[in-house]
């Protein structure tokens, strides 16, 4: 696993309070890990002070899933 | 009880005279204050006699982008994060609804309502963060009771009170609290000029037989924005006189 996806799941454990088993690539957030709307923006909020990205309202908004928050921030560190 | 000492506040409209007698109080209680309004000479003159923990931010909250700026501004200059936020600008245009121009309805709906959410959006991103905050919304009696001529304002004001009990429910959970401050009639240059028979009318309708001065209204406000007040969210606190009981 790569270290971008690493620490996207620690995030996640912390913010959510779920178990790390529970933080698969797949896993939605507001529906298999219980975030609230709320959560997600703060999850948002989250990953863009760990990795130091902008993420923006519209980019925001499709990051629902654990996978999807690795593969915008592994592009944005990629570009 | 009610210290605010260690907090940062920032007041818009503080060069009014309700704005300005917040801001003293707030800064009384031991807030470092970030004074913002249109009149830059009032804000230095206020800064000036408040002395230490007083900052200046001007502002045109006509301006969309001025508004959503002010909350990023104010941390600047203070050297710290909001932890209060009031929204006390605002401006009337009163007319007549038949006669009322496009451009008095939409001047006051961006001032008086539209701004206040720009700032309130601005301050709760760092307020999330944190896990605290306090906004306090300053509407008016005429948005629960309507007044003639007044249209815009009264539909800005009822305004800032729906949104500010959406908001309070948005962000409860993280120990953030939104609440309203709703004025009655103060004792201001534009009251001072009425004339003695309309005075009076208006003195026999307000039960405590007086007008407002602005410090019963900043009292409210250091209430809402002291920890004490941090079971008290989405509510509006009535400062009339007595004038319209809720």
């Amino acid at each position: 696993m790569s270290e971008i996806a690493d620490k996207v799941k620690k995030i996640v454990v912390e913010h959510l309070g779920v178990d790390e088993s529970k933080v698969t690539p797949d896993a939605s957030f507001i529906d298999d890990l219980g975030a609230d709307s709320l959560d997600t923006v703060e999850l948002v909020m989250a990953f863009e002070e760990a990795f130091s990205v902008e993420i923006p309202e519209d980019a925001a908004e499709k990051i629902t899933t654990v996978k999807d928050a690795i593969d915008y921030i592994e592009k944005q560190k990629a570009a | 009880m009610f210290s605010l000492e260690g907090k940062t506040a920032l007041v818009t409209g503080a060069s009014g005279g309700i704005g300005a007698a917040v801001a003293r109080a707030l800064h009384e209680r031991g807030a470092a204050v970030v004074l913002s309004g249109t009149r830059e000479e009032a804000l230095r003159a206020l800064a000036a006699a408040l002395g230490e923990r007083a900052f200046i931010c001007a502002a045109n909250l006509s301006d969309a982008g001025e508004a959503d700026a002010l909350v990023g501004r104010a941390e600047a200059v203070a050297g710290a994060p909001l932890d209060i936020l009031v929204n006390n600008a605002g401006l009337t245009r009163d007319n007549l609804a038949i006669r009322m121009k496009d451009a008095e309805w939409s001047q006051v709906l961006t001032v008086d309502l539209e701004s206040p959410f720009r700032l309130c959006r601005a301050a709760l991103k760092g307020m999330l963060r944190r896990r605290a905050g306090r906004i306090v919304n300053i509407a008016s009696i005429v948005g629960t009771t309507g007044n003639p001529g007044q249209a815009n304002y009264c539909a800005a004001k009822a305004g800032m009170t729906g949104m500010s009990k959406a908001l309070a429910q948005e962000v409860g959970s993280r120990g953030i609290t939104v609440n309203v401050v709703a004025p009655g009639f103060v004792e201001t240059p534009m009251t001072d000029a009425l004339p003695d028979v309309q005075r009076e009318k208006l003195l026999g309708a307000i039960p405590l037989g007086r007008m407002g001065r602005p410090e019963d209204i900043a009292a409210a406000v250091v209430y809402l924005a002291s920890d004490e007040a941090g079971w008290v969210t989405g509510s509006t606190v009535h400062v009339n006189g007595g004038m319209a009981m809720n």
